[in-house]
């Protein structure tokens, strides 16, 4: 069994088999369609649906607001975490349960919630209208969506994080006449900077590919505030399942790339970790 | 030591608590208080919404939305999905985590990065590719017709999608709490001579309960609320193939608010229950063990 390290447990055959099949599937199946979908396509039309206009309009929203979250979250994530792992006040645990709240909550949910909340009249973009900032039906409106999906990614990795940073040394640093600005660049940052980019790439990852919760709150405009993937929804509708499927082609090669940077992250913050243990 | 630098470091410790704790205060508030507002901007906010916008028009319009023919249907059809998809799923998760937790063999990251795809991907491209395979100018489109099958824009494509998006989470809560708890224990059962399913059933079992039944939760969460894949695959027919999220955004479209964030509050206290689950599951420290 060059396959596997012996091992007196039984049941390997049966739960690898299983696993194998049903990933094969429900995953590599399904995804060899949409590859060999793109590529049976010509490379002009390719490019043509890839590089149109209208494409090219959606990624920059797309991509241009989900950075844009990811970076809010990048700083209020670790305002928030911060908050959590050092300060106690009353209703702390309750905040802390409830930061997982979008993940659990549906995406439709939270995008008529969030429309009603931030449009003209509503709570909070009744106070924004005055000052000429529009929220609703724009790409303001769908950095504020991706930012609320995207919030529970950077808190949650930084969160343990923070925990391990030595409240010893930072005390010490202190002692020794370091100002707490000093202390937080030359002793928490190197901590907590792998945590950080890992959350900041898995919430800018799960934005770029978000639907429900943005299309409420985007206008949904050509050009203006259309998001990939509604455009490649439009081309479902349109029976146009070449053109979708060149378009899933570019987010799937996109989110292959982040997902192995996350992957590279996260290893890099595992060495740093065994590095400072020893 | 010299006698200056002692007093000066007296002079310090004598000039700090005040100084440190005023300023400290100050940064301790700053931060609650950012948070704060964050938070309730952009999470409270909303959730109040639901339950304000469902009640607009008192109790009364509230249950008359789920008398609806159409909501009842939206209803029956999330059921019926999430009763084919949660059993299956868990049934996968267990099998994929003793499999990969127990062992150690070749192509296990692999393995691990397939498990974790969905969670990257697009929910639409999960829809796409189901579509792709079995829409009508899908690969397997024409058989299907041919045979009169229909799995695009019909309760299957449903499933399937559905299945697609959440089959991680169970396995992705088992995996690492199976390889922290280690294999001694189900070694030793085994060396004692306890059979294959028994070891399963009553040593790895009731040592990962609380695990598997957050996974489960969430996972049954997910399959409920799910929208963009479903939004894909299901075609929209209003009262067939429309699941709860779904409904909501018919609902809206058509400025019925009340009916629409009736059935949203519905999805929002399956939402709270989870992270109530998730909150009493943490206490019982399964994670810290």
């Amino acid at each position: 069994m060059a396959l596997r390290q012996p091992n007196v447990l039984p049941g390997f055959g049966l739960t690898f088999g299983f696993t194998t099949f049903f990933l094969s599937a429900l995953v590599l199946l399904p995804l060899c369609a949409l590859v060999l979908m793109a590529a049976s396509m010509q490379w002009h039309d390719f490019v043509h649906v890839v590089l149109s206009p209208r494409a090219l309009g959606s990624y920059r929203l797309s991509f241009g607001a989900s950075f844009l979250a990811a970076a809010i979250n990048l700083v209020f994530g670790f305002i928030i975490a911060w908050t959590l792992v050092r300060y106690e006040f009353p209703g702390r645990k309750l905040i802390d349960a409830l930061i997982d709240m979008p993940f659990a909550l549906p995406t439709a949910v939270s995008g008529i919630a969030l429309t009603t909340v931030f449009a003209q009249n509503g709570w909070i973009g009744q106070y924004l209208e005055p000052l000429g900032i529009k929220v609703a039906y724009t790409w303001i409106g769908v950095t504020v969506a991706l930012t609320l999906i995207g919030m529970p990614f950077v808190v949650r990795s930084v969160q343990p994080a923070l925990l391990e940073v030595q409240r010893d040394l930072e005390d010490a640093a202190e002692t020794l006449g370091a100002g707490r600005f000093y202390v937080f660049r030359r002793i928490i940052l190197p901590t907590v900077l792998p945590a950080l980019l890992t959350g900041f790439t898995l919430a800018f990852a799960r934005a770029v590919g978000e639907y429900g919760s943005v299309i409420f709150i985007a206008g949904n405009l050509p050009l203006k505030t259309e998001i990939t993937p509604l455009l490649i929804v439009i081309h479902l509708e349109e029976f146009d399942y070449k053109g979708a499927a060149a378009l899933g082609f570019v987010m799937l090669v996109i989110s292959f790339c982040m997902l192995l940077t996350i992957n590279l992250l996260q290893a890099w913050g595992r060495r740093r970790h065994v590095q400072s243990a020893r | 030591m010299a006698a200056i630098p002692h007093s000066t470091a007296l002079e310090d410790v004598a000039s700090r608590p005040g100084g440190r704790s005023i300023r400290n205060s100050l940064a301790r508030w700053a931060f609650i208080g950012i948070s704060l507002v964050f938070l309730a901007a952009l999470l409270l906010a909303p959730l109040a919404t639901i339950f304000v916008m469902a009640f607009a028009k008192g109790v009364h319009a509230y249950l008359a939305s789920f008398a609806d023919p159409d909501t009842a249907s939206a209803l029956r059809l999330t059921l019926i999905s999430a009763l084919v998809v949660v059993p299956l799923n868990t049934l996968f998760g267990l099998a994929a985590s003793w499999a990969i937790a127990k062992f150690e063999f070749r192509g296990k990251s692999f393995l691990i990065t397939l498990i974790d795809l969905p969670l990257a991907i697009s929910p639409v491209i999960s829809g796409l590719i189901f579509v792709l395979l079995f829409g009508l100018h899908g690969w397997f489109g024409t058989w299907l017709q041919d045979h009169d099958i229909s799995i695009i824009f019909a309760l299957p494509g449903i499933i399937i999608a559905t299945m697609f998006v959440t089959f991680p989470y169970v396995a992705r809560e088992l995996i690492p709490l199976m390889q922290q708890l280690g294999n001694d224990e189900e070694e030793a059962a085994i060396t004692l001579g306890a059979g294959g399913w028994l070891t399963f059933f009553s040593v790895t079992l009731p040592k990962v309960r609380w695990g598997l039944v957050y996974g489960v939760i969430l996972c049954n969460a997910r399959a409920m609320g799910e929208f963009g894949a479903v939004s894909v695959v299901s075609g929209h027919i209003r009262g067939v193939t429309n699941t709860m999220p779904l409904h909501i955004e018919i609902l809206y479209n058509e400025y019925n608010f009340v009916g629409a964030f009736a059935v949203a509050s519905i999805l929002t206290l399956l939402a709270v229950l989870t992270l109530v689950v998730k909150t009493l599951v943490e206490r019982t420290g399964y994670r810290r063990r």
